[in-house]
């Protein structure tokens, strides 16, 4: 026993071993949440290697797993029940037995794989050796909880032992952007979560098959919390069917190359991504680039939220530091896990940066990240972070801002510099019964319809993708009514003048303006920041997006009116807007956060994607580029003039060369005169706080205090006290109706 | 030698100065934050992003709210030319963005072809049309 006492040496196991068995909760690892690092090699991979290292056999091996992978992933786009499934949220992976990432598929979404290793970490070191569940040949293994390893809970990931001889030789795994999971609101990404208990299922890694074949007490019991049983039972099926694939597929090059060139194909896939990584680092310029954003609000009351971002790249590594981001919100949903921020800056590289580099985590390898702890994109074990891209997205695009800048000198590169990308969900998240009598709660495919960011030489592509998959689909709307009872009676049609102006433009976003039919109960909900200040900046004197709002029009049914009075219909929001074409409607705009709510027929609820941003001065866009969008109707005459300073004939688009060029010198000198001199201008423009006329998070010009709300709560960077804790947005209304209330009785 | 930094920023690394890509005008320090060499003017967000709705009827119209947000526009005091764009709170510290290792970066540079203009990247190739 005396020795067993002594911590140090070879009997510190035994103190871990006693631990680990009377643990009374395992929650989530920090020694494996913390480490987005690559897992030391394994003995026997040493073995592996020793016998397998051509490297041409190793590149043929991984082509043929890779080869499995994606097949994998056609059968989980094709057979997955999830509108997510359908459209590409969704993503198949080869793991080593270590648990790293070592394969994803080449379409899907790289974050969810990443995220993956987390909870295969957890299941090698507790399950593994527990006599009470154990890793055998035909387990599956389920998982949500973000706080384990998902991006967030509404994705579930399903893990497969892949054996050989009796030895786990790799793990194969399925995530799908399940949607509805039994949380507060429908659809999985609860904004009115203000505990970790409001965001629905909280499956931590646990054994959900044996002997391939799922356990139906277990699935019954999940199906039971949920409110999309069926989508719940039929996409573990199809999870579970796509780890088999690879399984299969992997037992197959064992066959053909044996167990050697396998296992050491997994492993150098990892480490020659992170050389390669690291080589590609060091063509870098050494320095720091910096990028602040703000995103405005927690989806239940809009609020100024610093995203604050140094990177420093050095050598052959990259440090992200995020220190001096909001504090976290501890009644919110709006926190992202850092592992999320990880996970999609991996997606930054492997997507926006290096697309050639093989799709694994060795590409963060040489990557450090630095957060305040606590703080909005690091939250506390208990904070809620089901909405999580209110806040990962804008540090995403701070990392894309700031990496361009360091790109933009290299003489050897492997993609294109970029504007950032449009990197908001401007979608429409619904709920309720359909036309088919289904219970169903999920998300709009439009959320894939993100603007691209413009190029140094091209524009940015419109409605094109989303920046957490490059390679996914916005549906077909037909296919979609068929099974939804509402329609977009506005569908696809660009948003005029909603551009990121430059001299390349950025890729525009596209209207959608959505009415209910055919359901007794059926609603909408929006989860978008973006209505009081912009999502995404441009690059190198290019302009960001505007704002977007939700539109209404409520107190009428236009399917009525399109019935009776067809051509009274207008198709733009702008139109239907500005010109109120509707007798007795109401027309009202809101920010894009709207809590479930249940929709009324005929009633319009409209929305716009979002621009990508523009590159470069909007006075160097060229004249015949400008009249393209014109004619198009992308832009209006006064965005031509504005922005542009294109002088044409207004009925044939002629432009006149040389009144342009007289226009655009003259706003050049223009500029000039109404500007000051850098330091002088700060002088008047720079403030030692916020405002105070918003509530502000984050901090102002020194990263180490952060205020909490208000100019005068300045507190030390993850040591803020008391938290933040908002007030309930009703009481709030509440308290400042009745003050109303007893000043006018007062008076009279 | 010229290092294309930003499509309106070069670095001269012979007299380590920042300069206008578009004029050739001095602008600075290398060593120093670059915007101190550029006029600067503030902007309210509906100048640049202007409301497609209705403002004397809604309160969102696609315009940023001024309260929130302002625009900071970064040009060359010689040709005017747009170097930066910059989205802040009002009164929010402009940052320090780019700030390189000079020492580094000649370094590097010393041991590289000097660029006539700065490289793109690689083209897009479709892929091969099949079906
Ligand atoms: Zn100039």
């Amino acid at each position: 026993m005396g020795d067993d006492m002594d911590i140090g040496g070879a009997s510190s196991s035994a103190v871990e071993d006693f631990l680990k068995e009377t643990s009374l909760y395992l929650a989530p690892d920090p020694e494996i949440m913390e480490n987005h690092g690559l897992e030391p090699r394994t003995a026997y991979e040493d073995q592996c290697i020793a016998k397998a290292n051509d490297p041409v056999r190793l590149e043929i091996v991984r082509e043929r797993i890779l080869a499995g992978v994606n097949e994998s992933f056609e059968m989980l786009e094709n057979m997955g029940a999830a509108p997510g499934a359908k459209w590409g949220d969704c993503v198949s992976a080869v793991y080593t037995a270590s648990g790293d990432l070592s394969l994803a598929s080449s379409g899907g979404v790289v974050i969810f794989c990443n995220l993956v290793q987390y909870p295969i970490k957890f299941i090698n070191k507790y399950w593994a050796g527990d006599a009470t569940v154990g890793i055998k040949e035909g387990d599956v293994f389920i998982v949500n909880d973000a706080r384990y390893g998902q991006a967030h809970n509404t994705d579930q990931s399903m893990m497969m032992p892949v054996f050989h001889d009796g030895r786990i030789v790799a793990w194969a795994g399925a995530t799908v952007h399940e949607g509805e999971n039994g949380a507060i609101e429908p659809g999985g990404m609860p904004s009115l979560a203000e505990q970790i208990w409001d965001e629905g299922l909280k499956m931590s890694p646990f054994k959900v098959a044996e002997n391939y074949k799922l356990r139906r007490d277990l699935v019954t019991f999940l199906q039971n919390s949920v409110r999309e049983p069926k989508l719940q039972y039929a996409d573990m099926k199809v999870k579970m069917y796509v780890c088999r694939r690879i399984e299969t597929r992997i037992h197959e090059a064992i066959a053909e190359y044996g167990v050697e060139a396998v296992v050491a194909a997994l492993r150098m896939n990892l480490e020659d991504t992170d050389a390669e990584v690291r080589r590609r680092l060091s063509e870098w310029p050494d320095g720091t680039t910096r990028h602040a954003w703000w995103t405005d609000g927690t989806l239940r009351e809009n609020v100024q939220i610093k995203i604050n971002l140094a990177l420093t790249k050095k050598g052959d590594e990259l440090t992200f530091d995020y220190r001096g981001s909001s504090p976290e919100f501890t009644n919110r949903s709006n926190n992202s896990l850092d592992i999320t921020v990880k996970g999609m800056l991996a997606q930054l590289f492997l997507t926006f940066i290096w697309p050639d580099i093989p799709r694994n985590q060795g590409v963060l390898a040489p990557m450090k990240f630095v957060f305040d702890n606590p703080s909005v994109l690091k939250p506390a074990f208990g904070t809620p972070n089901a909405q999580s891209m209110m806040t990962v997205f804008t540090a995403w695009s701070a990392g894309q801002v700031c990496a361009m800048k360091f790109l933009y000198s290299n003489p050897k590169k492997y993609t294109r510099v970029l504007a950032p990308w449009f990197n908001m969900i401007n979608t429409f998240l619904f709920g309720g019964l359909t036309q088919h009598g289904e219970m169903v709660g999920n998300v709009c495919a439009d959320i894939n319809g993100m603007g691209g960011g413009a190029l140094a030489d091209r524009d940015g592509e419109h409605g094109c993708a989303p920046i957490f998959a490059t390679m996914s689909d916005i549906g077909e709307q037909e296919f979609i009514e068929e099974e939804m009872p509402f329609i977009q009676i506005v569908s696809k049609k660009m948003m005029r003048d909603n551009q990121g102006f430059g001299r390349q433009r950025g890729g525009m976003g596209y209207q959608m303006v959505l009415a209910m039919r055919d359901s007794p109960a059926f609603g909408f909900m929006l989860t978008a920041m973006g209505a009081k200040f912009p999502n995404i900046p441009g690059l190198f004197g290019g302009y960001g997006c505007p704002t977007y709002p939700l539109s209404r029009v409520s107190g009428v049914d236009v399917f009525d009116i399109l019935v009776k009075d067809p051509g009274s219909f207008r198709y733009s929001i702008e139109e239907l807007m500005n010109e109120r074409p509707f007798k007795g409607a109401k027309y009202t705009t809101h920010p894009m956060t709207l809590g479930y709510t249940l929709a009324k027929r005929g009633e319009l609820y409209m929305i716009s994607q979002g621009t990508g941003g523009g590159f470069g001065d909007p006075l160097d866009r060229k004249p015949e580029d400008v009249i393209r969008d014109l004619d198009e109707d992308l832009i209006s005459h006064d965005v031509a003039w504005r922005i542009y300073r294109v002088v044409y004939d207004r009925d044939t688009l002629h432009v006149d060369t040389e009144a342009t060029e007289e226009a655009r010198e003259a706003m050049r000198r223009e500029r000039i005169a109404k500007s000051k001199p850098f330091d002088a201008f700060c002088e008047g423009w720079v403030k030692d706080k916020p405002s105070g006329k918003v509530p502000y998070y984050g901090s102002w010009d020194d990263r180490s205090m952060v205020h909490a709300g208000s100019p005068d709560a300045l507190h030390p960077a993850g040591q803020v006290n008391p938290p933040v804790i908002m007030p309930h947005p009703l009481q709030v209304k509440i308290d400042r109706l009745e003050a109303e209330l007893a000043a006018a009785r007062k008076k009279a | 030698m010229k290092v294309f930094i930003t499509s309106m920023l070069t670095i001269d690394l012979d007299s380590e100065r920042w300069e206008c890509a578009s004029c050739g005008h001095d602008i600075g320090s290398a060593r120093d934050n670059y915007k101190k060499g550029l006029l600067v003017r503030e902007r309210e967000p509906s100048e640049i992003h202007a409301p497609i709705l209705d403002a004397k009827e809604y309160e969102f119209t696609f315009a940023p709210d001024p309260d929130w947000c302002r625009i900071l526009e970064y040009c060359c005091p010689n040709c005017g030319h747009l170097a930066e764009v910059e989205y802040l709170p009002p009164g929010h510290p402009p940052a320090h963005d780019i700030e390189l290792d000079i020492d580094a970066l000649k370094a590097q540079w010393a041991k590289r072809e000097p660029l006539e203009k700065p490289a793109l990247g690689p083209d897009f190739v479709a892929p091969p049309h099949s079906h």
